[in-house]
C-alpha cells in the first residue's frame, strides 16, 4: 500500500463555505468526531464572495412576510420544478437559522427598533434579505469560522479530494492531497458531506473563483449518485465587463435593491419593455412606482430591474446583440441617479454598498456615486446537482450526503438571490444533523487499500508524461472554459450543443495527456491537471441536460424552442453514470405536492 | 440568433427619466478607460521570487505581455499559464475579497488582485516577493497557520442574554457600525506582514499580532458580548508588544484605522483595567466587570 497520512472521522465534511462549516458545526454538536476539508485556508471560500444578503422571511421590515409567502416566491422563481420539500424546510427554517447566526456573533444592518434589517431583491415579494452592507457573505463565514474553531472539529486546510471511496454500496471515506506538500491523505468516515460549491470554472466569463470546477457533482457522480438539474445554470445578470481583466466579477443585486436601474445606449429603461405575463401583477410600470418601492412604499409594486436573474441575463443579452450596448459589451447599471432623489446621495451609495464602491473605484476608474457602471451577465451559480432527500440531504449513496449549492432541489430552475445564503444555513444544518445520526449507527468502513493504491497512481501520471511533448493543464482547461462559454451558455440550440459534445470528446482526450512540470509540493500546475476530469464530468452532464430539455425555462434558454412547455414541467432531467462508465440521461416525474403548500401557492398568485 | 423580442419598442419608454444622462456619463467614462478590448497591448517584466527561503530561492525575471486594466495577479497567472505551470500562489475571489493574494510587490505588502499594472512603473522590472514575516513554503505562498491558531486562543464570542423572549436582541445601527470595521477585515495577513514585532522579532508565538488584536476588539467593543479579554491581551496576547509605528494601517486595502481604533483602544482598557487604582479598587469591591453598561444599548 502506497504512503498515506490517514484521518478517521465520523463525519467527513468537503467544502468549507457556508454550507460545510454550518454542517461540521451540527454533526460536532450532535457529538460526531468531524473532519473539515477546504481547498483553500479557512474562510476564504466563495461564501465570501457573496454580498446583497440572506433571506428570510422574519418579517422586520413588512410584516406581511411569513414562510408562506417566502414557499411561494421560491417555488415561482424556480418554475415550479423545485423540490417542494426543500422549499418548505428552508422558507420555514431560514428566520431561525438567521437568528443563530447573530447568536454567534454576526452583526447586521438594524432597522430603527434594532431588529435585523431585510433589504428587497428579485423575486421575493417583501423586503426579505438580512444583511450587512453588500459584504452579508463574509459577516456569515466569518461568523461560522470563528464559532467552528473554538468546536471539537479537526481542519484540513489545503486540502482537494480526488475521490470518494466506497464499501460496498455504502461510502467510506474519501482519498485527497495537501497542496502544501503534495502528499496524500486517507480519509476513513462513515459518513461523507459534500459541500464543495458549485461550477462556474467551467466557462469563461464567470465570478466563481479557481476552486469551483464541479468536484462534489463530479465526487458523487463517480460514486454512483445521481445528479439532477444539471441544465439549470444561472448566469447572473450583472457582472462587471471592463477593463477586460475584471470581466465577470459579480456586482451584487442589491446595487438594483437599492434603486439602481438599468439602461441601454439609448437611455432606455428597456427592462420595462419585457415583462413576463406570471411578474405583471407584481410589477411596476412606471419608473416613479417602482422608486417607491425600492424606498419602502408597501403599497409600490417593484421595478423590474428586480424581475428574477434569467430575465434579467436575457433581456441584457437581447439589449447587446440588437446593438444597443454599453461600448464594452454591456448595458449601463445606475445607482448615482439616486442622488437627485435624496439628500446626501453619495454618502447613502457608499454605505449601503461600500464593496461596491471601492471594486469599482479600484479595479475601473469608476465612481459609482457619479457614474453608471459597464454590466453584462456572468456565469454564477448551478441550480442543479446531486440529488437528495429533501429532509436529509442523503444522496442516493447511503451515507454520502450533499448541502448547498453542490446539492440540487431548492432553486428548481431559477434560484432566487439570497436563498443561496439561507439555503447553506438550512440544509448545511441537516445534513450535519442526519450525517451524525446516520454515522451513530455505522460500524467502520473497510478502506480497499487496492482501490486507493489505483487512485495515487492516476493521481500522478502526468508527472510521467513529457512536458515538451504533453498537453499544457492551463490551455486545456482555457479552451474548455472558452467551449462551454460559446457552446451551451445563455442561448443554447440543438446543434451548438452537439458540437460541444464532439469537443468535450477532444478536450478528455487532451486532458489525458497533460504534463507538470516541477515537484508535488504547491504546484498548481498538478492541482490543475487534477481539476479537470471533474471539470469535465460536469460539463458533459450539463450538455446532456440541457440537450433533453428541449424548451426553456429558468435559467436554460433554448433559441431553437423559446417557449415553456408544460409536458417539461413534470420532470427532473437526472444524470448518472451507466455500467461502461457513460452518463446516462433520464426523466424522473416530480412527487405530486402536498395540498396545503398547493393551496399556499394558489393563495400566493 | 433569435431572443424574444421586446414587445414596447414603440413609444416613449414610460421612465426615460435621467437616463440620457446616465448614457452621457456612462460614455466618457467608458472612454476614459479606453473604447476597445485589447488595445495598448506592451509587455513587462516580472521578477518573482521562486522557490523556498534563503539560497533555496531567488527572483527570476519572466517578461508577459499587459493589456488595459491588468493586475498583479493576472500578470502572475499569466506567467503561470505560459511560462512557469508550477508557479505557486494563493488566490480566490480576484476581487479584493477573500485576502488571499498577498504579497509584496515592489517592496509594498499588497494584494496582488487589486494592484492595477498602471499604477506601478513597468520601464523597471516589477518583484513579487512572499510576505517576509511568515516562514516561506515556496514561490509565493507562506505558511499563515500560526495567524489561524492564534484566533483559537481568544476566547469566543459570548453574547448577553436575549433581549425579547423569542430570542433575539436589539441593537442600534450606530453600535453596530462601531464593531462593522473590524468585522469587515478580510484576513489577508498583511499587518501581521509589516509588524516588526512578527517580521523582525518572530514572536508568532508571544504576539498575536494586528489582524488579531482587530478581532479582539471586534469582540471586546461587540454590542452583544459580555466577556472582558484585558488580561488575557495583556498576558497572553502580548498587547505590550505594540508601540505603535502604525504601519499595520498603513497597509490594510480595508483601510481598518488598526492602531487607533483597534490597538489603541485595548491597551487603553488594559491599563484602566490593570494600572488604574481606583478603577481597580471599585472593581475589587463590585467583585464584575462593570462592562455591560459601556456596550450596545444598555
Amino acid at each position: 500500500m502506497a504512503e498515506y497520512q490517514r484521518h478517521e472521522h465520523d463525519v467527513l465534511v468537503i467544502g468549507a463555505g457556508g454550507a460545510g462549516l454550518r454542517a461540521a458545526i451540527e454533526a460536532a454538536h450532535a457529538g460526531a468526531s468531524v473532519g473539515l476539508v477546504c481547498k483553500s485556508l479557512l474562510g476564504k471560500a466563495h461564501t465570501v464572495m457573496a454580498e446583497g444578503g440572506v433571506a428570510a422571511a422574519l418579517g422586520n421590515v413588512d410584516d406581511r412576510d411569513n414562510w408562506k409567502v417566502h414557499f411561494a416566491d421560491t417555488m415561482r422563481g424556480g418554475q415550479y420544478l423545485n423540490d417542494w420539500r426543500m422549499a418548505e424546510l428552508h422558507a420555514k427554517e431560514s428566520p431561525a437559522r438567521v437568528n443563530e447566526l447573530e447568536a454567534w456573533g454576526a452583526v447586521f444592518d438594524r432597522t430603527d427598533d434594532g431588529r435585523i434589517l431585510q433589504r428587497n431583491f428579485g423575486g421575493h415579494k417583501y423586503p426579505r434579505l438580512a444583511h450587512t452592507g453588500d459584504r452579508t457573505g463574509l459577516e456569515m463565514i466569518r461568523t461560522l469560522q470563528d464559532y467552528a474553531v473554538h468546536q471539537p472539529i479537526d481542519v484540513h486546510m489545503e486540502c482537494t479530494i480526488v475521490s470518494l471511496l466506497k464499501d460496498g454500496g455504502r461510502v467510506a471515506g474519501a482519498l485527497g492531497y495537501d497542496r502544501e506538500r503534495g502528499r496524500f491523505k486517507l480519509f476513513a468516515a462513515k459518513a461523507v458531506i459534500l459541500a464543495t460549491g458549485g461550477i462556474g470554472r467551467a466557462y469563461n466569463v464567470t465570478s466563481n473563483s479557481w476552486e469551483y470546477t464541479g468536484d462534489g457533482q463530479s465526487l458523487a457522480l463517480n460514486a454512483g449518485a445521481a445528479l439532477q438539474d444539471m441544465e439549470f445554470v444561472q448566469f447572473h445578470p450583472t457582472g462587471m465587463v471592463w477593463p477586460p481583466s475584471v470581466r465577470g466579477i459579480l456586482v451584487t443585486e442589491g446595487v438594483r435593491g437599492e434603486g439602481g436601474i438599468l439602461v441601454n445606449k439609448e437611455g432606455r429603461r428597456f427592462m420595462f419593455d419585457d415583462i413576463p405575463e406570471n411578474y405583471k401583477s407584481s410589477t411596476a410600470d412606471n419608473e416613479e412606482e417602482g422608486w417607491r418601492y425600492t424606498q419602502g412604499d408597501k403599497s409600490a409594486r417593484r421595478p423590474p430591474e428586480l424581475l428574477t436573474r434569467d430575465h434579467v441575463a436575457r433581456a441584457i443579452v437581447r439589449e447587446v446583440r440588437e446593438g444597443r450596448g454599453s461600448p464594452h459589451g454591456g448595458v449601463f447599471l445606475d445607482i448615482s441617479w439616486i442622488t437627485s432623489k435624496i439628500s446626501n446621495g453619495g454618502e447613502h451609495i457608499k454605505k449601503k454598498l461600500p464593496s461596491m464602491y471601492h471594486q469599482f473605484k479600484q479595479l475601473a476608474d469608476i465612481d459609482i456615486t457619479a457614474e453608471p457602471m459597464e454590466v453584462g451577465p456572468t456565469t454564477h451559480y448551478v441550480m442543479g446537482g446531486v440529488r437528495v432527500d429533501g429532509d436529509t440531504q442523503m444522496s442516493t449513496v447511503p451515507g454520502l450526503f450533499a448541502a448547498g449549492e453542490v446539492a440540487a432541489g431548492l432553486h428548481g430552475a431559477n434560484r432566487l438571490g439570497g436563498n443561496s445564503l439561507s439555503d447553506l444555513l438550512v440544509f448545511g444544518k441537516r445534513a450535519g444533523q442526519y450525517a451524525a445520526e446516520f454515522a451513530a449507527r455505522q460500524g467502520s468502513p473497510r478502506i480497499d487499500a487496492a482501490e486507493a493504491d489505483a487512485m495515487t497512481r492516476a493521481a500522478l501520471e502526468p508527472f510521467a508524461r513529457d512536458a515538451a511533448t504533453a498537453e499544457n493543464p492551463y490551455k486545456v482547461q482555457h479552451d474548455l472554459q472558452e467551449m462551454m462559454q460559446e457552446l451551451v451558455g445563455i442561448v443554447r440550440r440543438e446543434d451548438e450543443m452537439r458540437r460541444a459534445l464532439d469537443a468535450l470528446a477532444g478536450l478528455r482526450d487532451r486532458a489525458g495527456k497533460v504534463a507538470v512540470t516541477g515537484n508535488r509540493e504547491y504546484n498548481p500546475g498538478w492541482h490543475t491537471a487534477l481539476d479537470l476530469p471533474n471539470l469535465l464530468t460536469v460539463s458533459e452532464a450539463i450538455t446532456r441536460s440541457a440537450l433533453e430539455r428541449k424548451e426553456s425555462r429558468g435559467g436554460h434558454f433554448r433559441d431553437d424552442f423559446p417557449d415553456k412547455d408544460p409536458a417539461y414541467a413534470k420532470f427532473n432531467i437526472v444524470v448518472r453514470r451507466g455500467t461502461g462508465g457513460e452518463i446516462q440521461v433520464s426523466r424522473e416525474p416530480l412527487t405530486e405536492m402536498r395540498a396545503d403548500l398547493k393551496q399556499i401557492i394558489e393563495e400566493n398568485k | 440568433m433569435a431572443l424574444p423580442k421586446s414587445t414596447a419598442r414603440e413609444g416613449t419608454s414610460p421612465a426615460i427619466g435621467a437616463a440620457h444622462d446616465i448614457v452621457a456619463s456612462g460614455q466618457r467614462a467608458a472612454a476614459r478607460s479606453g473604447s476597445s478590448a485589447g488595445d495598448q497591448t506592451r509587455s513587462a517584466t516580472f521578477s518573482v521570487w521562486r522557490g523556498g527561503a534563503g539560497p533555496a530561492g531567488g527572483l527570476r525575471d519572466y517578461k508577459t505581455a499587459v493589456s488595459e486594466g491588468m493586475v498583479v495577479l493576472d500578470a502572475i497567472h499569466q506567467i503561470q499559464s505560459e511560462s512557469a505551470n508550477d508557479l505557486a500562489v494563493r488566490w480566490n475571489c480576484k476581487a479584493g475579497k477573500c485576502g488571499s493574494c498577498s504579497a509584496e510587490i515592489n517592496g509594498m505588502p499588497r494584494l496582488m488582485c487589486m494592484t492595477r499594472l498602471s499604477d506601478l512603473d513597468l520601464d523597471k522590472p516589477v518583484t513579487v516577493e512572499p510576505m517576509r514575516a511568515f516562514p516561506l513554503l515556496r514561490d509565493l505562498v507562506t505558511d499563515v497557520g500560526s495567524s489561524f491558531r492564534a484566533k483559537k486562543r481568544i476566547r469566543k464570542f459570548t453574547p448577553r442574554a436575549p433581549d425579547a423572549p423569542d430570542g433575539t436582541w436589539r441593537m442600534s445601527q450606530a453600535d453596530a457600525d462601531r464593531v462593522q470595521e473590524f468585522r469587515k477585515c478580510i484576513e489577508c495577513f498583511l499587518c501581521q506582514d509589516v509588524c516588526h514585532v512578527l517580521r523582525d522579532h518572530q514572536l508568532h508565538e508571544e504576539f498575536v499580532g494586528p489582524r488579531l488584536l482587530v478581532h479582539a476588539a471586534q469582540l471586546e467593543m461587540h454590542p452583544l458580548d459580555v466577556l472582558e479579554r484585558t488580561t488575557e491581551l495583556k498576558d497572553a496576547h502580548g498587547i505590550g508588544y505594540c508601540n505603535i509605528t502604525k504601519c499595520c494601517t498603513k497597509v490594510c486595502p480595508e483601510n481598518i484605522t488598526i492602531t487607533d481604533n483597534a490597538i489603541i483602544p485595548l491597551k487603553e482598557r488594559v491599563v484602566d483595567r490593570h494600572y488604574d487604582p481606583l478603577v481597580k479598587l471599585v472593581r475589587l469591591l463590585r467583585g464584575k466587570k462593570g462592562e455591560s453598561r459601556e456596550k450596545g444599548l444598555r
